[in-house]
């Protein structure tokens, strides 16, 4: 008996990371996504792309359990992103828009600080994940007066540091150089290896399709 | 490791406050604001030194509610979504924020009261009397203003030009405090008993801080 129940509290493997059944968003009575089905599988690097405003940057918030769906199912992490539980995966979640979610007042070294002493990360992983994207050099420039390739570079350590096992990203090449595409592409990859995955979104499918292992189009908020 | 709640909250502080630290609207423009109301209103009143006198705490409470709602407003909406996001999928607690975001207001207004207060007591002549009480009403005025202008800044989505209303919202909810600390000064200068005046700021405080933290989830992802 006492082993059944050790057994049943056993962390299970999920076989999918993300599954969206039939989901539907809308922004009043526009619609902005419609019957999207979409299963994402450990290991794997999926690219979405689509024109400006075909709804990926929504089709991301919702997968990150930010945005909750006016219609279907979406499962992240084994969690429905509608119930209270999805409060408790986010951490597991690491998202990177095209607008940098850093504060511009704070150091590139103070902004990755305020997250791993928020994620609980141990002392020192911060100027490793900076070392690790070329940005050990710059801890102490403000994240404001940093360029915006250098923003990106620092959400990237900062979502290196954090060890996510999904990783979404809008518009990941966007602004960067050739040195910086390779180390996105390699964090990319590093999640996956580890049995994570990442959604990789871009209106340039040229790019996408570099790294991801299969590719959708989003074409009117509908996955093609 | 899942960081406590403890720490979470002395992260969001910590961050708050070293953002403001480097704006520096607080110092440079709504201390020397709030200065200035005060120095200008003997103008407007005469220089009779009695009526200064009498009416000089209450000018002062008048100004913490003003321009404390504004740096508190000014605070809670330099948040853009993509933080907000960001943050969310650090697995901050939203109650931890709210508390965070809070106490770094409170700790500002505290600072801003300490200042425009020793300037009026300078410019009013005004009687310094219960020291250990007047600090609590600072206290507790600064406590419950911040936990206010937290609470309004998540009510309104401040990137759809909302966090003009959060003035609003907070304004008549901060009356009771305003009104607790004129009356408590009041007791302590007539010898009389400040308790219930003491217990009303502190059930704002309280009623605030509860409703806050309960909230803080919903209206997070509304």
């Amino acid at each position: 008996m006492k082993l059944l129940t050790f057994v049943h509290f056993l962390p299970v493997p999920a076989a999918t990371l993300s599954e969206l059944h039939d989901i539907g968003v809308t922004a009043g009575s526009t619609p902005i996504l419609r019957g999207v089905d979409l299963v994402v599988r450990p290991g794997e690097v999926l690219g979405l792309f689509g024109a400006n405003g075909a709804g990926k940057t929504t089709l991301l918030r919702v997968v990150a359990t930010l945005l909750r769906p006016s219609a279907g199912v979406a499962t992240v992490l084994g969690v429905d992103v509608t119930s209270p539980q999805r409060f408790d995966i986010r951490h597991r979640i690491g998202m990177i828009g095209h607008i940098p979610g850093l504060y511009p007042e704070l150091t590139l070294g103070e902004n990755l600080d305020f997250a791993a002493s928020v994620a609980g990360v141990a002392p020192g992983g911060v100027e490793q994940a900076l070392e690790a994207v070329g940005l050990l050099g710059a801890i102490n420039r403000r994240a404001g007066a940093s360029s915006h390739g250098m923003q990106r570079r620092a959400e990237f350590a900062r979502e290196l540091m954090l060890e996510r096992d999904l990783l979404l990203l809008d518009e990941p090449h966007s602004a960067l150089d050739q040195d910086a595409v390779e180390l996105v592409n390699g964090l990319v990859g590093k999640i996956a290896a580890g049995g994570g995955a990442a959604i990789l979104v871009s209106h340039d499918r040229g790019r996408v399709d570099a790294v991801a292992d299969r590719s959708l189009e989003l074409v009117a908020g509908s996955l093609r | 490791m899942t960081p406590s709640f403890t720490s979470q909250v002395g992260a969001v502080v910590k961050r708050d406050l070293r953002r403001q630290r480097r704006r520096g609207d607080v110092l440079w423009i709504t201390i020397p604001f709030g200065a200035v109301a005060l120095l200008l209103m003997p103008l407007a009143v005469g220089t009779d030194a009695g009526l200064l006198q009498r009416i000089g705490p209450g000018m002062f409470w008048l100004t913490v509610m003003l321009f404390g709602v504004l740096v508190t407003v000014g605070r809670a909406s330099v948040e853009t979504q993509a933080q907000r996001d960001a943050a969310s999928l650090l697995g901050l607690d939203p109650a931890a924020g709210y508390a965070g975001r809070s106490a770094s207001a409170a700790a500002l207004l505290l600072i801003y009261e300490v200042i425009v207060g020793a300037i009026a007591v300078v410019l009013y002549d005004i009687e310094v009397i219960g020291i250990p009480w007047l600090a609590v009403t600072l206290v507790l005025v600064a406590a419950g203003l911040g936990l206010l202008a937290a609470l309004g800044a998540s009510l309104v989505n401040s990137d759809s030009g909302g966090s003009a209303l959060v003035p609003l919202l907070v304004a008549p909810l901060s009356v009771p405090l305003l009104l607790g600390a004129t009356q408590a000064y009041e007791g302590l200068r007539l010898g009389s008993s400040i308790l219930e005046w003491m217990l009303l700021m502190a059930a704002v405080v309280l009623s605030v801080a509860v409703v806050g933290v309960i909230t803080a989830r919903p209206l997070q992802e509304s």
